[in-house]
């Protein structure tokens, strides 16, 4: 039953929107923060977002076609009338698609946390050269993708009980939503009381007093960047195999750059992040919701606000003199 | 602040003696500059073609299409020439800011909003002769360049926000902005699929160099890099600018106006990126559109990178990436390949050109100081 809520249907999408839209920005902001928390920046995330998103949705309809074709071959073999089943049958095969976009996304991180591993190069320039050779690749191989439908992400319907069309689909939340709250509790917990988010403060903070205590520096950051790369492919894949939910190549516009941004918003602690990401998942909602309740004009400009907020925000957090309390001392952004 | 323009390794060695070998030496130093990014290019053209071969493509004629394309007749020289004068002023963009240890990576916002403001400027001038009317778009369009990429500098200046961040949002929000302008304010009623400014006067219409089908944007854009080099290499304001890249608290405390240079050098950049926009418009499309923001901006930082920021080297990289970008039609049309090919190759580049960095000063034939016995 679709319910006429009037002006209240705008603060409904307003939330809606950023449990659906913050998750992306959640997990690029996590992936963001833990690498620099070792003491490097990652501006490539935009690009590994992007292949995250086209390899994700790509390989979760090959293996969910592989799949419905094998079911109907079966059925074909016994005799059987073929089911009716299509790769969108399997959601099974869009979780795979998710581990193989975090995969790949480590991979990215890899290769930059490699490159920056060497004498003389600049991990701002690297990131954005990973950037653009990230959309590119993505890109290239993600044409044959356009087209074909892959296996939506399963949701938790939370409010099942309304019988407001719009208040149920504003609480289906997918479940990565709630995986990225448990993992930035668990990171805000493993920064301060593990012996791995030690090391990773340490060397973040002071290459040398790491170096004394006898850490390979360059390894540390690697693995920090590849782990970061991972969240940042998982955030990928729920864009296209969820929100909005399917690939092409202006599926992402600076999400992933706009979450790296919101890293120093969030000072490097994980649970602001997520607060930082329902913000930013509900200023994106703005557009859609004002759209829906009939306010057409300036669609533009309400679908600049995120970016608008985000400058915003850096212009209010930044500081012209002192150093950013919390931030990671080797990181070459806020120096 | 990063240092991003080193002279290598010679920048801490002690100054050569003057010795029979010093021209020798001098080439030599020279030359490595030179050899280390036509290495990362060459490898770039190795490892590329690897890529193609593994997926069952025959690189040497990727390789033949995309010189055939680009270099190999007169019409393909003139097409890679085209495409050279947008990526000139977008390259400079990234180049002047870097003078100052500056990553400015939003020149594709000043493109677009140099284009816009030159299309509608050209609306009430629809009447006006060539003289008043052409420099006029010029000027409109390196005034809302300079001011969008300004905003950037100012920011880093007075707030220490981070200058490569606020670039690229202030890009997505320029895009936004003309999105906004051509479907609403100023959208021509006659431009139906492709929302449009109203086409611009015909005596407005920027013409092609005498004796060649390339448009004046490209050698208003080389005069545009001497004029960059000069104003670096042969002014106080250059010197100036380059010490404060080098180490900022030592600029201030010798009372060099450290804000000025940089949001000086940023809103120069965003000019010369708004003339871009300008001759897109003028010179091309004849209106402002989507069409603008056709990644110009993001080529632009991979030829500042590859010219290392200096912006006489700018002037063959725009040409050789105009040529590869020239290209893509043809390659996409006879090997069946997508078209973002050349963006993969593109980014490949840039990946091997910021390996190769590590590569300065190592080579001892590049060094003379440390070859010969002190």
């Amino acid at each position: 039953m679709d319910t006429d809520l009037g002006w209240w249907a705008v603060p409904l999408a307003l939330i809606g929107g950023a449990i659906r839209i913050s998750t992306p920005f959640l997990f690029v902001s996590l992936g963001e923060t833990i690498t620099e928390k070792s003491g490097r920046i990652n501006l490539g995330l935009e690009g590994t977002l992007i292949f995250g998103a086209m390899i994700g949705y790509g390989m979760a309809y090959l293996i969910g076609d592989a799949w419905a074709q094998a079911a109907i071959n079966d059925a074909i073999a016994q005799g059987l009338p073929p089911p009716a089943v299509s790769a969108r049958s399997y959601p099974m095969a869009a979780w795979l698609g998710v581990g193989i976009a975090a995969i790949a996304g480590s991979l990215f991180g890899v290769v930059h946390g490699l490159i920056c591993s060497l004498k003389r190069v600049n991990d701002i320039a690297v990131g954005i050269a990973m950037m653009l050779f990230g959309m590119g690749i993505a890109f290239y191989f993600g044409k044959p993708f356009i087209a074909p439908a892959a296996p939506d992400l399963p949701s938790i319907p939370f409010a099942a009980w309304s019988d407001v069309s719009q208040v149920r689909d504003a609480f289906n939340v997918n479940a990565l939503f709630i995986i990225g709250i448990v993992l930035a509790v668990v990171l805000w917990w493993a920064f301060r009381n593990t012996r791995l988010g030690l090391i990773l403060r340490v060397v973040g903070d002071s290459a040398d007093a790491a170096r004394a205590l006898g850490y390979n520096i360059n390894l540390v950051r690697t693995l920090a960047t590849a782990v970061g790369g991972a969240f940042a492919g998982i955030g990928g894949a729920f864009l296209s195999l969820y929100y909005p939910g399917s690939w092409n190549e202006g599926i992402s516009s600076g999400q992933g750059l706009m979450a790296v941004a919101l890293v120093i918003f969030a000072r490097w602690n994980p649970i602001a992040c997520f607060w930082a990401a329902m913000l930013f998942g509900g200023t994106s909602a703005l557009g859609p919701a004002l759209q829906a309740v009939g306010v057409t004009g300036g669609y533009y400009l309400f679908n600049a606000a995120p970016y608008i907020l985000t400058l915003g925000l850096m212009v209010a957090t930044s500081s012209r003199n002192r150093a950013m309390a919390g931030a990671p001392g080797e990181l070459s952004i806020t120096r | 602040m990063v240092q991003l323009v080193g002279d290598g390794g010679d920048a801490v060695a002690p100054p050569p003696r003057v010795t029979g070998r010093s021209v020798l030496d001098w080439i030599s130093r020279r030359a490595e500059v030179v050899v280390i990014p036509l290495g990362a290019i060459l490898a770039g053209l190795v490892l590329f073609g690897v890529f193609l071969w593994i997926q069952g493509h025959d690189p040497f004629q990727f390789y033949d299409l995309m010189y055939l394309g680009g270099f190999g007749r007169q019409l393909s020289i003139e097409s890679a020439l085209s495409r050279a004068a947008p990526l000139l002023f977008a390259a400079l963009c990234v180049a002047l800011p870097a003078r100052l240890g500056l990553v400015v990576i939003g020149g594709e916002g000043a493109i677009v909003l140099g284009g816009l403001a030159a299309a509608a400027i050209a609306l009430p001038l629809a009447n006006a002769p060539a003289f008043v009317g052409i420099p006029a778009m010029a000027i409109a369009a390196m005034i809302a360049g300079g001011f969008w990429i300004g905003i950037a500098g100012a920011l880093r200046h007075y707030r220490g926000v981070n200058e490569t961040i606020s670039s690229l949002l202030l890009a997505y929000v320029a895009i936004a902005l003309m999105n906004h302008i051509v479907e609403g304010p100023l959208r021509d009623p006659a431009s139906l699929n492709k929302p449009s400014t109203a086409p611009i006067a015909d005596q407005l219409m920027v013409g092609t160099l005498p004796g060649l089908n390339v448009h004046w944007g490209f050698a208003v854009g080389v005069v545009a890099c001497i004029l960059a080099w000069i104003l670096i290499d042969r002014t106080t304001w250059g010197f100036s600018a380059r010490i404060a890249g080098g180490n900022v608290r030592a600029a201030q405390i010798q009372g060099l106006p450290v804000g000025k240079l940089i949001i000086g050098f940023c809103a120069l950049g965003g000019a010369f990126a708004g003339l871009a926009g300008m001759f897109e418009v003028a010179a091309v499309q004849y209106s402002a559109n989507g069409s603008l923001a056709a990644r110009y901006g993001y080529t632009g930082i991979l030829i500042a990178f590859l010219a290392r920021h200096n912006p006489l080297m700018i002037i063959p990289f725009a040409v050789l990436l105009g040529g590869i970008e020239a290209s893509g039609g043809l390659i996409q049309r006879r090997m069946g390949l997508p078209d973002a090919t050349i963006l993969v190759f593109e980014g490949l580049l840039f990946v091997l050109i910021l390996i190769s960095e590590t590569f300065y000063g190592r080579f001892r034939i590049f060094n003379p100081e440390k070859r010969s016995p002190a």
